[in-house]
């Protein structure tokens, strides 16, 4: 044969590249296959887990904003009827302190027009006593004057005679 | 003081390393020595150095390397599988991590190449690449081996030998033939049948590459002169540039040969859809 080209040996090479083939795969080639596998398996379940974990969080969180939108609406729905109540009282209120303010008006002006009259009334009799007081004052005076004058001329006279 | 000291010791040193040097190129070699030619020659053709297989046949050493590749691969695989992959974690560590790079580098050529069928072409290549990188470092090893005429010879790498290059390359294609019949029937079973060229082409690819590495390894060692240094290049640098390129060169063909005998057929049976498709259009 050419280049010493041996069939047998071919055969015999051919025969312990099988062997080799075969205990490379049992050997080494499927268990480190299956391990990487089964590694790949458990990462892949760990990302479908954390897949279902972030879509149940996505979940509760539309949930939550959708419970958080609702109160909003309640708040501002609230805080409405809670201006509007508020306005209400406020108007109540207002009225209310307009009317007692009136009422209040009212009687310091009734008050004012009866101390009025009391201290006219007051007045006008402080006005006759001293006018009396006066008028008496005035007589008392001049009949001291007089009684005092014909004294005198008593003594006068006495003296005199 | 420390200079002159440095520099004594420099010139002894040098002394030394030349007395020996002429020493290996002055004195005979020992025993009969064959000229490079005849060296060469054989190395070629395996005619006058034969070693005996366990007292049976006489064989090329070739098969003998072939044989010791292989049950240091089987011891290999076994530690491993005893001691190494039952400790294996999801966290690799450096040697887990060499393993799974090597297993996965395979997986991703032939699922590259060959994405419809590839289970078993995965392990196929798998050891066939592992084989060639392994058998191709081994002639670094240089065990020695003493041949039926009396002569010591350096053991080659196994596929150096014609016949084991040629084995290789037949095995290969037997898998292209019988992964094309199996994946896409006859018709790929034919399509790898029309590429008859390719277990020649592939046998002696392999043994051209490592056999003129293996000769111009022995050339280098032939002449004493050339031993020195040399070597460390020639021999480390161009067996490990072997290993790596033929071990690839190999796996990266069988995968993409595989991968058409089974393609072309897909290929055929779309085409085959369309047309139909298209009849019913047209009816």
């Amino acid at each position: 044969m050419p280049l010493n080209i041996n069939l047998q040996q071919i055969l015999l090479h051919a025969l312990n590249f099988v062997i080799l083939f075969g205990a490379m795969y049992f050997l080494l080639y499927k268990p480190v296959r299956s391990f990487m596998d089964s590694r790949q398996a458990h990462y892949e379940k760990m990302d479908e887990d954390a897949k279902a974990v972030l879509a149940e969080a996505e979940k509760t969180k539309a949930d939550y904003e959708a419970q958080l939108k609702s109160a909003d609406e309640e708040i501002a729905r609230r805080q409405r009827e809670a201006n509007e109540a508020l306005q209400h009282a406020v108007d109540e209120r207002r009225a209310q302190a307009e009317q007692q303010a009136s009422e209040i008006v009212q009687q310091a002006r009734e008050n004012a027009a009866r101390e009025h009259d009391r201290v006219m009334e007051q007045a006008k009799g402080e006005v006759s006593e001293l006018m009396s007081a006066a008028a008496e004052k005035l007589v008392l005076s001049s009949t001291s004057d007089a009684y005092d004058k014909f004294l005198d001329t008593a003594e006068e006279r006495k003296d005199n005679g | 003081m420390d200079k002159k000291k440095r520099t004594r010791e420099l010139v002894v040193f040098a002394v030394i390393v030349l007395a020996l040097l002429a020493g290996c190129l002055l004195t005979p070699s020992g025993g009969e020595s064959e000229p490079i030619q005849e060296v060469m020659r054989d190395a070629v053709l395996h005619e006058q150095n034969k070693v005996s297989l366990f007292g049976l046949i006489e064989v090329n050493p070739g098969l003998v390397s072939a044989y010791i590749v292989t049950g240091i691969l089987i011891v290999f695989a076994l530690i491993c599988r005893l001691f190494v992959i039952p400790k294996f974690k999801y966290v690799p560590g450096r040697f887990q991590l060499l393993l799974e790079q090597i297993v996965g580098m395979f997986d991703g050529l032939a699922e590259g190449s060959s994405p419809h069928r590839n289970k078993f072409l995965r392990a196929y290549i798998f050891t066939a690449g592992v084989y060639i990188f392994v058998s191709t470092l081994f002639e670094l090893l240089g065990v020695q081996a003493v041949t039926t005429s009396g002569h010591t010879v350096s053991l080659p790498a196994p596929l150096s030998d014609i016949n084991g290059a040629i084995a290789l390359g037949v095995m290969s294609y037997g898998v292209i033939l019988f992964g094309g019949l199996i994946a896409a029937g006859v018709g790929g079973f034919l399509h790898a049948l029309k590429d008859f060229s390719l277990p020649i082409s592939m046998s002696f690819r392999l043994f051209g590459a490592l056999l003129s590495g293996a000769l111009v390894t022995e050339l280098v060692y032939y002449y004493a002169a050339l031993s020195y240094v040399l070597p460390v290049i020639v021999g480390v640098m161009f067996t490990l540039m072997h290993a790596l390129i033929q071990a690839y060169v190999l796996t990266m063909l069988v995968s993409t040969f595989y991968g058409e005998s089974t393609e072309k057929h897909e290929k055929k049976h779309g085409t085959q859809k369309i047309k139909k498709s298209r009849s019913e259009t047209a009816a």
